[in-house]
């Protein structure tokens, strides 16, 4: 019991710092990719700071609500994954904590907010399909949804699911907000939406979707690592370098690609989802 | 930390001829590479830290430029790039043009060339970050007593088409000293005995009534707006 308060505590400590390093580090290797210094490593934590100190205009009171709410319920998932609870629970309080943000945005009733947030619903519908499969995968292959006993494997998930790993860090893209799919935030400047789902909040509460965002990565992180974990201590090496190879290739795909319509995004994830994951499913229902 | 370490920007073109422009999207390119010192161009008024002007300001864009710089979170600068917009440049005897940004808000550096050479921008930019950083001590000082705290959900509830006059609805600049005085203001109506409210309910409408009675007259504008209920 006290081994999960301490893994519990543990990542409500350190997950936003390996959080804002990670899109640091990500920012700096963009920028090098195109050719520039970039920022330093520690940027976000300086942005999340200045932020903090701004004044925060509020369109609409239950904005605030939502954006905590927002807050509150990411650092729920990732405590419960990395405390080693239910993968199903995990990923649907993960949904939740998007409805909540979708919510937030709705809520501005500024058309940027409201197209934002209406993409967002759809990057949803493109990636929660996989995210279910990936816990269904995961107890297809080592029969627990239990994240405990899923580290406790005698050979690596990925062995028997390589096909829900590749779906799943296609919808990486997605989830980590990356260039090809990112529709609903846009993250480089000028573009037809403005910043979407973040475009009327401002100060504490945008700090507070930043910091959501780097809990979201850390666990998303976690995620990728469950499919190299097993209950031999080397496999964690493994699982970290699987993490940075990820990270990696979103960061090159950001780089590589235009961002694409809804429509392209829908076919694409689905068939990825569909032929990966699926061909996967029925492979391992059919040796069962 | 300081906040001057990743200043947010807002560039805006009040009727420049592309000059300035132009050497301000080449501070972003590799050769000068702001986003080194944390600068990162948003194109969202909300997130923005520093408002960059270019061009002179005419009779359309003037009060396009009173709503971008009203509805940008305190502390916040202005920096005006390019003779143009320090003062009128070669367009100041035309007929539609106003002057430089001063004329609509209050402009914090000045930063002239023809075109501005990006290296000048940069330099006004970080000039413009330690201003940036002596607003924000202020501003703690004045969120401390409640003032500087500018509710937009007030602005916006009840409007009428009466109400929505697009020729002056952004007449007024939102500076601190207007905001400060705007909130003496409410604090001298609150110490006397309030006119008693008619509705019990919302009480924060009722709250903010006193205000829009004896307003500064710079923000009377929104703050009737507001308060309309």
């Amino acid at each position: 019991m006290s081994m999960i308060i301490l893994k519990a505590v543990l990542y409500i400590i350190l997950a936003p710092l390996i959080g804002g390093l990670l899109s640091g580090v990500d920012r700096v290797i963009s920028a090098r990719m195109q050719g520039r210094q970039g920022p330093p490593v520690f940027q976000p934590f300086y942005d999340v700071y200045k932020l903090l100190n701004k004044q925060t205009t509020v369109v609409n009171s239950i904005q605030v609500l939502f954006v905590t709410g927002y807050l509150i319920m990411t650092i729920f998932t990732g405590t419960l994954f990395f405390a080693g609870g239910d993968m199903l629970l995990v990923f649907f309080a993960l949904s939740m904590a998007e409805v909540v943000m979708v919510m937030a945005a709705f809520s501005t009733n500024g058309p940027y907010s409201i197209m934002g947030a209406q993409r967002e619903l759809l990057q949803m519908m493109c990636y929660e399909p996989m995210t279910l499969l990936v816990a269904i995968g995961f107890y297809y292959a080592n029969g627990s949804f239990m994240v405990n006993d899923l580290i406790q494997a005698r050979v690596p998930a990925i062995v028997q699911i390589p096909g829900f790993f590749i779906g799943f860090v296609f919808i990486l893209i997605i989830k980590l907000r990356k260039s090809p799919f990112d529709l609903s935030t846009s993250h480089h400047m000028h573009q037809e939406m403005v910043k979407g789902l973040t475009t009327d909040l401002s100060g504490n509460n945008l700090a507070f979707v930043e910091i959501a965002e780097w809990y979201d990565t850390v666990l998303m992180m976690g995620i990728v690592g469950m499919f190299f974990l097993t209950a031999n201590p080397i496999s964690r090496v493994w699982a970290l370098i699987a993490c940075a190879v990820v990270f990696f290739l979103e960061t090159l795909i950001d780089n590589l690609f235009p961002r694409v319509k809804y429509i392209t995004m829908l076919k694409v994830t689905w068939s990825v989802i569909l032929v990966f994951a699926g061909t996967n499913l029925l492979i391992l229902n059919v040796l069962k | 930390m300081k906040i001057s370490k990743s200043p947010w920007v807002l560039h805006y073109d009040a009727s420049s001829c592309n000059g300035c422009d132009i050497e301000v999207l080449a501070t972003m390119t590799p050769l000068y590479d702001v986003e080194r010192f944390g600068i990162i161009n948003t194109g969202n008024p909300k997130h923005a830290d520093v408002l960059l002007l270019t061009g002179g300001i005419n009779a359309q864009t003037a009060p396009v430029v009173r709503q971008l710089y009203n509805m940008m979170p305190d502390p916040k600068v202005v920096v005006a790039c390019g003779i143009c917009a320090c003062d009128g440049g070669i367009f100041k005897e035309c007929y539609n043009i106003l002057g430089g940004a001063d004329k609509v808000v209050p402009v914090d550096v000045y930063v002239p060339g023809c075109a501005v050479r990006p290296e000048a921008l940069i330099e006004g930019v970080v000039k413009a970050v330690g201003i940036l950083e002596e607003k924000r001590k202020k501003l703690k000082e004045s969120m401390k007593q409640g003032y500087c705290t500018v509710d937009y959900s007030k602005m916006a509830v009840h409007m009428t088409a009466d109400d929505y006059d697009p020729s002056t609805q952004y007449d007024a600049v939102l500076t601190e000293e207007a905001l400060r005085e705007q909130a003496e203001e409410k604090i001298k109506a609150t110490a006397k005995p309030a006119p008693k409210p008619v509705a019990p309910a919302a009480p924060a409408a009722n709250a903010a009534k006193p205000v829009n009675a004896q307003a500064a007259p710079v923000a009377t504008n929104n703050a009737e707006k507001g308060d309309n209920k």
